[in-house]
């Protein structure tokens, strides 16, 4: 036995050692289940389209292997570069925007005492409707000439954009539309911000530190594992925004502007893989969108040693 | 937190595909369906022409129906539905709920479980048939003795691809040009200054009916209905945008260019285009309803497909308009139409008892009766009854000769017998492999000339260049 062998042999003693465990064979047991549909759900279909983006099958037509040929093609297709920058500006916008009014909406409910059982429901109703819903109400909330948005704007003087219509403010309306469902991210930072030890606050103010200096030194340290659990959650999220963005949009054969302004990453992969019917080239996006979105947490999970703070660190 | 601090590759990986997975959005959902809804839409429609009497053809079992709704249709839709039932009681039918779902059927095709029979909007046969989705009819026509002489030219042309017939017609959807006259008078205008082969005039027409305060437009004087409606105006201008074989793109004639650059210089005269989108959603928030643009006077005129006949007399009968054909350049009348159509999938079991139902739901029996049944119902409702657009001249000639009697309504008399005229100089599109990019192809260089003032002519010659290399791919 050699020294490169030996601490591989001693972690699978220890697995055998373990599972001759009896609680760690029902554990085993009770997570089989999961284990199961994820194979089958998750894993499985993974690696079937990992298989079609290197063929061009599509409807009626045979299994084919290309190669990289769709790999090339999603390289020189312009219409990639415009859904990944639109999908892009439109995370970049809505990750930080949410997390700032979801935090907000968070601290205002832990001042409002037993109220905020009623508030915290009110909050999370938005995010329970169903997303074409959404879509087609705020389509009417933004329209540029009589929507509601532009009419509040109104009373402040400022002459509000056609949301809906101008190119250059559809990715801007989206984002405002995405900051109404904010329920499950403000429920996440107020459980977090209940947790934070009220002792620290008191020892604070003993110190002097204005309301501020506690925010910055108490509550975001304390709070920075939900900050980075939602940072990552909904930045995969943004990364595959479809279902209001293709009411909006796709949904009407009369939609005009949005077909290149609203054209997110997820909406051009489904285009392909449905209408168009190019199921390994939309495997191939799928798995490039794939790739990005591993390559984004990976550098906010690296990142995230500087800023997020575990109580048993 | 654990999990988070799980280290090497695997950890990672597990995280990121479980997340992967959670995370909303990450499941397309078709939000929207295409092709025809469930049951007959609000418009009149189309039909066959088998005689009454004996089945043609003999079906039995399980028919599984996709895309039309067989319980929750209009009238027209179910006494036909009844026909069928009543011509065939041992077939059992099962109807999806719902208009068409692409996605839904292709991937059933795909999936080997195809339904026996689907309705579709006739623009996308080329599509489906190219992609194999879809089977010939040939031998439907024959077995059921299906007469396609008897239904519309533009309608059977819709339907036939590579010399083989696809669908069984149903509906005709014809554009005809609907004019407020309450907003002409306002203007100064008659009737005769809309007409759409007098193009400096309807621009003027245009700019008097329409009225803004800054960039709230209160009022849309003629709205050209683009992008959908460029065909229309290519036509107008005396050019198709696609050869009859549906295999050469002419987006590139500067004919096409021509009439786009009319039809954007008649929405920029509203001032920006995206002004002017969003005051159309605006005032046509209820466009099927009681508030619709005409019955609130803030639409001077458009063209429109004949359903919105139907819509304003059921909804808004008190209207003053005027409704009249399009006219191409030239002086003649000229139309734009669409519709529907009953389909056999590839793969479908049951073939007879599909071909039955198409062949029965477009039979002129079952159109007049249903026509009838529904004159009546109007009648006690005291509503009109516009008529039924079959697409089967023999139907439609019945219907709108001895059913339709619009005497109390003049100007929806009128307009009906307009429409009617005008059915018989309709065009469509041809069918064509690679269709749906050919339409995208010209839809994007419609919206890169409204939203991005890109030159016309430029737009549609790029757009041509895809459009050709989809056409020649036949959407592969």
């Amino acid at each position: 036995m050699t020294a490169a062998t030996a601490p591989s042999q001693g972690r699978f003693q220890r697995l055998a050692e373990d599972m001759r465990r009896s609680e760690t064979r029902w554990a085993f047991l009770f997570l089989l289940p999961w284990i199961v549909g994820f194979i089958i759900f998750t894993a499985g279909p993974m690696v079937a389209s990992l298989v079609l983006s290197f063929t061009n099958i599509g409807l009626r037509r045979g299994f084919e292997f290309v190669g990289t040929a769709n790999y090339d093609r999603l390289m020189h297709d312009p219409r990639v570069g415009l859904a990944l920058g639109n999908t892009a500006f439109y995370t970049i916008l809505h990750v930080p925007l949410a997390m700032a009014f979801a935090l907000l909406l968070a601290l205002m409910l832990l001042r409002v005492g037993r109220a905020s059982g009623f508030f915290r429901t009110v909050f999370y109703l938005p995010t329970i409707t169903p997303y074409v819903a959404v879509g087609a109400l705020w389509l009417l909330l933004l329209n540029g000439q009589v929507g509601i948005i532009n009419q509040a704007l109104g009373a402040f003087g400022i002459d509000g954009p056609n949301w809906t219509t101008d190119p250059n403010w559809i990715k801007p309306g989206i984002v405002l539309m995405s900051l109404w469902s904010l329920g499950s991210t403000t429920v996440i930072y107020f459980a977090a911000l209940r947790n934070v030890p009220l002792e620290l606050y008191e020892a604070a103010r003993v110190d002097g530190a204005s309301a501020w200096a506690q925010f910055r030194h108490i509550t975001v340290p304390m709070i920075s594992g939900a900050l980075f659990f939602t940072l990552i959650v909904n930045t995969i999220a943004s990364l595959q925004v479809f279902d209001q963005v293709f009411t909006m949009y796709f949904g009407r054969s009369n939609a005009t502007a949005g077909d290149r302004s609203a054209l997110f990453y997820v909406i051009h992969l489904f285009n392909e893989a449905f209408v168009n019917f190019r199921m390994g080239y939309a495997s191939a996006l799928a798995w490039l969108l794939f790739i990005i979105i591993m390559i984004i947490t990976f550098i906010q999970i690296r990142l995230s040693k500087r800023w997020v703070y575990y109580e048993n660190d | 937190m654990a999990l988070l601090r799980a280290r090497g590759g695997a950890g990672l990986l597990a995280l990121l595909l479980a997340v992967t997975a959670c995370s909303s959005g990450s499941t397309p959902s078709p939000a929207g369906s295409s092709g025809g809804g469930g049951g007959s839409p609000a418009a009149s429609g189309g039909g066959g022409s088998q005689s009454a009497g004996a089945p043609a053809i003999q079906a039995s079992g399980e028919l599984n129906v996709m895309g039309f709704d067989c319980t929750k249709g209009d009238d027209i839709a179910t006494n036909r539905i009844k026909d069928f039932k009543s011509q065939y009681p041992d077939v059992t039918l099962k109807c999806a709920e719902g208009g068409l779902n692409d996605q839904q059927f292709l991937t059933a095709v795909q999936g080997g479980s195809p339904p026996d029979l689907i309705y579709m909007d006739r623009g996308k046969i080329g599509t489906f048939a190219s992609k194999g989705a879809i089977q010939s009819m040939d031998d439907c026509v024959s077995k059921a003795a299906i007469d396609m002489a008897n239904f519309r030219d533009a309608a059977v042309k819709q339907v036939t691809f590579d010399g083989k017939v696809y669908g069984i017609p149903e509906f005709f959807n014809v554009v005809v040009v609907v004019i407020d006259n309450k907003v002409l008078k306002d203007a100064g205008l008659t009737a005769d200054d809309i007409d759409t082969s007098n193009w400096d005039g309807l621009k003027a027409a245009n700019e008097k009916m329409l009225k803004k305060n800054g960039n709230k437009i209160s009022r849309i004087g003629f709205d050209p209905k683009l992008p959908e409606f460029l065909p229309l105006w290519a036509k107008i201008n005396g050019v198709d945008i696609i050869s009859d074989d549906g295999k050469t793109s002419n987006l590139a004639d500067p004919k096409v260019a021509e009439a786009l650059t009319f039809a954007r210089d008649l929405v920029q005269a509203h001032g920006k285009a995206s002004d002017f989108f969003a005051a159309r959603d605006a005032l046509s928030a209820d466009f099927f309803g009681a508030g619709n643009p005409i019955a609130k006077d803030v639409l001077g005129g458009f063209p429109i497909e004949q359903f919105f006949l139907n819509v304003m007399a059921g909804s808004s009968p008190n209207v003053d308009i005027t409704v009249k054909a399009p006219k191409a350049k030239d002086g003649s009348d000229v139309t734009y139409a669409t519709g529907l159509t009953w389909a056999i999938p590839d793969g479908a079991k049951n073939k007879d008892a599909a071909c039955a139902m198409a062949a029965t739901m477009t039979g002129k029996d079952a159109w007049i009766k249903a026509s009838q049944t529904r004159a009546d119902q109007r009648k006690n409702d005291k509503k009109p009854y516009t008529g039924t657009f079959t697409g089967n001249k023999a139907a439609d000639d019945e219907i709108f000769n001895k059913i339709v009697d619009l005497s109390a309504m003049p100007q929806f008399a009128d307009a009906v017998k307009n429409t009617v005229a005008v059915s018989d100089k309709a065009f469509g599109v041809p069918p064509a492999g690679g269709g749906t990019e050919f339409e995208k192809a010209w839809r994007d260089a419609v919206n890169k000339v409204l939203n991005e003032g890109a030159d016309p002519a430029q737009a549609l010659k790029d757009a041509n260049t895809t459009a050709q290399q989809a056409l020649d791919s036949g959407g592969g």
